[in-house]
């Protein structure tokens, strides 16, 4: 955890009611202060979803209840939102007041849980950890307190994979990346329970989580103690694909280790995989002579400040399909010390044909690498840079006219509906976006 | 009993120095005739919705002023609001012809072992870091919830590094469990700026102080043309322009929620004097408030031949909107003082306000005038409100009123509400800028949006026909304040 943060670019444990919200028919129900999820849909949210922003309800603790506990105020909400919200799943989410004064949520819960209701409690008190560990808290109490006792009998269905991929709402663009991967993903022959978005199938795809045959995350650290999780409970094996696969090369090389790893019909993916490349490629050919003329500059070289899993994606991407040189990369996650090792190798396996020495730096405190990128940049006025970042860099990319890509929050300047940047689509779009940025800067 | 205290660091909550309520259900008529027979009645809900807390209110006005830095003191989700107000900073700076620049915000990042160990060490550490960084004329610390439990003195670690860094480092307490209203911010960013910046004054200005958001500059021509400077204060102030609020010769209001504290302040530690007629909306508002600041900056005749004038140039266009909107029903929905103004723009454009739910309701502000009172101000001028909900925010008791009363227009005055009219196929309107609908040209101008939003049906009906709803039937089917409970109780102020 950093010492200071300007600029925060992920919120705290509380934040993952987004999770809550991202999955259908799901409400978070906050027991902690009266502002905690106006301040988390500041900055994760855009859009109320079903039953998230001003519809979520919450405790709203007072003075009296961080003296006296706030156990009864808690049931009471439990109790009622039952009656006034129309939803399958239930998650009570604590802040820190709840958790510093000590109550005893789990108590409370598991009075409602004996009585069958759809009840699940997270401990996920702001000073425990940020939003990326909430995420893989809320998902395992969800399997451990909702799936675990209402599912039907645990049998493996072949073919059937849970996926793992964004953070929804911390990746601005979880839904249409879950979308397009569970997309390519049933290509290939699997049947994938999306688990959020509107691709997912509600809680009755959430009770089939024991029966798969694998997971799949496919991110760099967020989801991996979920996996770890199911792996123990229910021996489901998982392959690790350490970012989110954008573009060409990256789709193929992700549907081919799935396949490998399910021991699918090798025919079958590479048919799909060899229509799904003459299509990208056909698109990419006819835009190469416009990468390599354009006489006004484009940009050659790219600084990213996000998570880790867009980070790594999009050098990748960038570098092998668009001939775009990665700078330094900053990566603002607050990625565990235990999972930095493996990020670090695969920047230096980013390229197949040189040696490339990818100067990597992870660090919270945006604000501060903000400042850096800014140094970089005008370090090589001759180049044109890219930005891969959140809002906060509108003010470093205008200070040195260079191009922003919002892809983390806040992402304030975009309205995000269905874009996603993973698979052979999101690769083509994010050339679109990045291009439509460049040549909207001409007169 | 004088509401002004500015030796504590904290400032008192609303609920305690005005009697402040955040549940009610009955007619606003009901509601005054109970503030003044001492029996006001707050209700408390069994099911709540998050209501959103004071420390957003307390970083709104402090994060925009132009040479600060601020430190928000807890863990990193309670900083989720940093760059909503980053963006409103930004933009607006353009509006003023500002140089493009970020805001310096900072969180502490309280973790556990902070909450076992303590987290002085790490507030020192990130004021020294913010300092190094921005080089601000002043730093102002926010507290959290978690920072409050903890209960370190904040105070005498930010007196050190005042002596340390040599420039003003001052607390703001606006801890979320504080209080259920969260104007109670407001006060508290004031509260920090009246005890910390502020310093006596050396001569008297012509400066009229305009507490404010970032809305437009309404008020220039016409203090202009009485003699006086308009100064609209907080965002986009400066440190030095805050030092010398105490030369001013007079404040105003745009919404007396927002600045009761900073008026009364003003008026009871220096003696800048407040103009304490309710803001002005609607023409009657309007006259009232223009009478009011002429016998408060000497200039009686000066503004009657203004309001005359004024009068004569809206009257046909007014004329013709009245007729257009004549007996339409419309449902308001805002913060308190605001929302009263509201009130009054469409009652004096013909509309029948049926019934509003309106944040908190203050008894009394700060100045103790009864005159001040903006809610009675409008059931004396255009009558009662039937249906007067006092619910802090609460989407839930909205949606299910707002079913019922099925209103023509629904006009809002913060995020998370429009959508309700619209789901519901009703035309909804939202006015960011609180400054355009002061005035005679305030009301045109109300006019205008409000003709589009009724305008834009289409809209609204085809968006209904496909909209889910997260309420049960059986909610929909009891009363809206069905939650409500909790007992009268005898506001001593």
């Amino acid at each position: 955890m950093p010492k200071y943060i300007e600029q925060p670019r992920y919120s705290c444990a509380v934040g993952a009611m987004q999770s809550v919200v991202a999955i259908r028919r799901g409400v978070p129900i906050l027991h902690s202060g009266p502002g905690c999820a106006n301040k988390i849909t500041s900055l994760i949210g855009q859009g109320e979803g079903y039953a998230g922003g001003s519809t979520i309800p919450c405790t709203n603790a007072e003075e009296k209840d961080v003296v006296f506990g706030g156990e009864k105020k808690l049931t009471d909400l439990i109790e009622s939102s039952l009656k006034v919200i129309d939803a399958d799943l239930y998650v009570v989410l604590t802040g820190c007041t709840s958790a510093i004064v000590g109550d005893d949520v789990a108590s409370v819960v598991s009075e409602f849980q004996d009585n069958e209701q759809p009840v699940v409690a997270v401990d996920t008190a702001g000073f425990r950890g940020n939003n990326h560990v909430g995420h893989a808290q809320v998902v395992n109490a969800i399997i451990d307190q909702y799936v675990e006792r209402h599912r039907g009998p645990v049998e493996v269905e072949k073919g059937l994979v849970n996926l793992f991929a964004s953070v929804p709402y911390q990746d601005p663009y979880w839904n249409g990346n879950i979308e397009e991967l569970k997309k390519i993903l049933e290509a290939i022959g699997l049947k994938v329970n999306a688990l959020f978005g509107h691709e997912s199938g509600g809680v009755e795809e959430w009770k089939t989580i024991p029966n798969a045959e694998f997971n799949i995350v496919a991110g760099a650290w967020s989801s991996l103690p979920i996996a770890k999780h199911l792996e123990k409970k229910y021996k489901t094996p998982y392959l690790h694909f350490p970012y989110l696969p954008i573009g060409g090369i990256e789709t193929s090389r992700f549907l081919r280790e799935v396949a490998v790893f399910g021991k699918l019909d090798t025919q079958l993916v590479e048919a799909y995989i060899q229509r799904e490349e003459e299509k990208y490629y056909s698109y990419i050919e006819q835009t190469a002579d416009f990468m390599l003329e354009f006489r006004y500059g484009i940009p050659r070289r790219v600084y990213a400040i996000a998570e880790a899993s867009y980070v790594l994606g999009f050098s990748k991407f960038l570098l092998n399909e668009l001939g775009i040189i990665p700078g330094k990369q900053f990566i603002v996650d607050d990625t565990p010390e235990k999972y930095q090792a493996k990020i670090r190798e695969e920047f230096k396996n980013i390229s197949e044909y040189k040696a490339r020495n990818v100067e990597v730096e992870f660090n919270p405190d945006a604000g501060e690498s903000a400042l850096e990128i800014e140094r970089l940049i005008k370090g090589h006025p001759e180049k044109r840079s890219l930005i891969l970042g959140s809002g906060w860099d509108k003010s470093i990319a205008d200070a040195t006219k260079s191009d922003l890509l919002i892809i983390s929050p806040p992402v304030t300047y975009r309205l995000v509906l269905s874009c996603g940047y993973t698979g052979y689509t999101g690769g083509l779009r994010a050339i679109e976006d990045i291009y439509d940025r460049v040549l909207g800067t001409y007169r | 009993m004088g509401t002004i205290n500015l030796k504590e660091p904290s400032v008192q909550i609303r609920e305690k120095r005005l009697g402040t309520i955040t549940g009610y259900a009955g007619g606003a008529e009901e509601l005054l005739t109970q503030v003044k027979g001492c029996g006001i009645k707050d209700s408390k809900r069994k099911f709540s919705q998050c209501i959103g807390c004071n420390a957003g209110h307390a970083f709104c006005q402090l994060s925009l002023i132009q040479d600060v830095a601020i430190v928000n003191h807890a863990p990193v989700g309670c900083a989720g609001d940093f760059f909503g107000f980053n963006f409103v900073y930004r933009v607006e700076q353009v509006n003023r012809n500002l140089p493009p620049a970020n805001g310096r915000y900072f969180s502490t990042c309280i973790e556990e072992k902070d909450t076992v160990f303590g987290a002085a060490a790490k507030l020192e550490e990130t004021v020294r870091e913010a300092f190094r960084r921005v080089h601000p004329k002043a730093i102002f610390v926010t507290t959290s919830c978690a920072s409050g439990i903890i209960g370190e003195d904040i105070e005498s670690v930010l007196d050190s590094l005042e002596k340390e860094l040599e420039i003003p480092v001052v607390s703001c307490s606006c801890e979320g469990f504080r209080s259920k209203t969260w104007t109670t911010g407001f006060d508290a960013a004031y509260h920090a700026v009246l005890r910390k910046i502020a310093k006596p004054a050396r001569k008297k200005t012509n400066k009229v102080l305009v507490p404010n958001f970032w809305g437009s500059h309404v008020f220039d021509n016409f203090l202009k043309d009485l003699g006086y400077e308009a100064q609209y204060i907080m965002p986009f102030s400066t440190i030095k322009e805050l030092e010398h609020i105490s030369e001013a010769a007079a404040t105003i209001h745009i919404c007396p929620s927002l600045s009761s504290y900073m008026g009364a302040g003003l008026e009871q530690v220096y003696g800048v004097p407040e103009v304490q007629a309710p803001p002005a909306y609607g023409v009657k508002g309007t006259d009232i408030w223009m009478r009011n600041i002429g016998k408060v900056l000497n200039r009686v005749d000066e503004v009657e031949s203004y309001i005359k004038r004024r009068h004569e140039q809206i009257e046909p266009k007014l004329a013709e909107y009245r007729k257009q909107f004549e007996g339409k029903r419309a449902y308001v929905t805002a913060g308190a003082a605001h929302g009263h103004a509201i009130i009054a723009l469409l009652s004096e454009l013909g509309f029948v306000v049926e019934a509003a739910s309106i944040f908190h309701h203050d008894p009394v502000y700060d100045n103790h005038n009864p005159e001040s009172d903006a809610l009675a101000q409008v059931v004396e001028e255009y009558g009662d409100i039937k249906k007067y909900h006092v619910c802090n925010k609460q989407a839930f008791e909205l949606v299910n009123a707002l079913r019922r009363v099925q209103p023509d227009l629904l006009v809002a005055r913060h995020s998370g509400m429009t959508v309700w009219g619209a789901k519901l196929g009703i035309p909804t309107l939202l006015v960011g800028d609180e400054q355009f609908g002061i005035g005679y040209r305030g009301v045109l101008n109300y006019a205008s949006r409000i003709e589009e939003a009724l305008d834009a049906v289409e809209f609204v009906t085809n968006l209904s026909k496909h909209s889910t709803m997260p309420y049960t039937k059986w909610w929909l089917d009891q009363q809206p304040q069905a939650f409500q409970g909790g007992k009268k109780k005898c506001q001593n102020i």
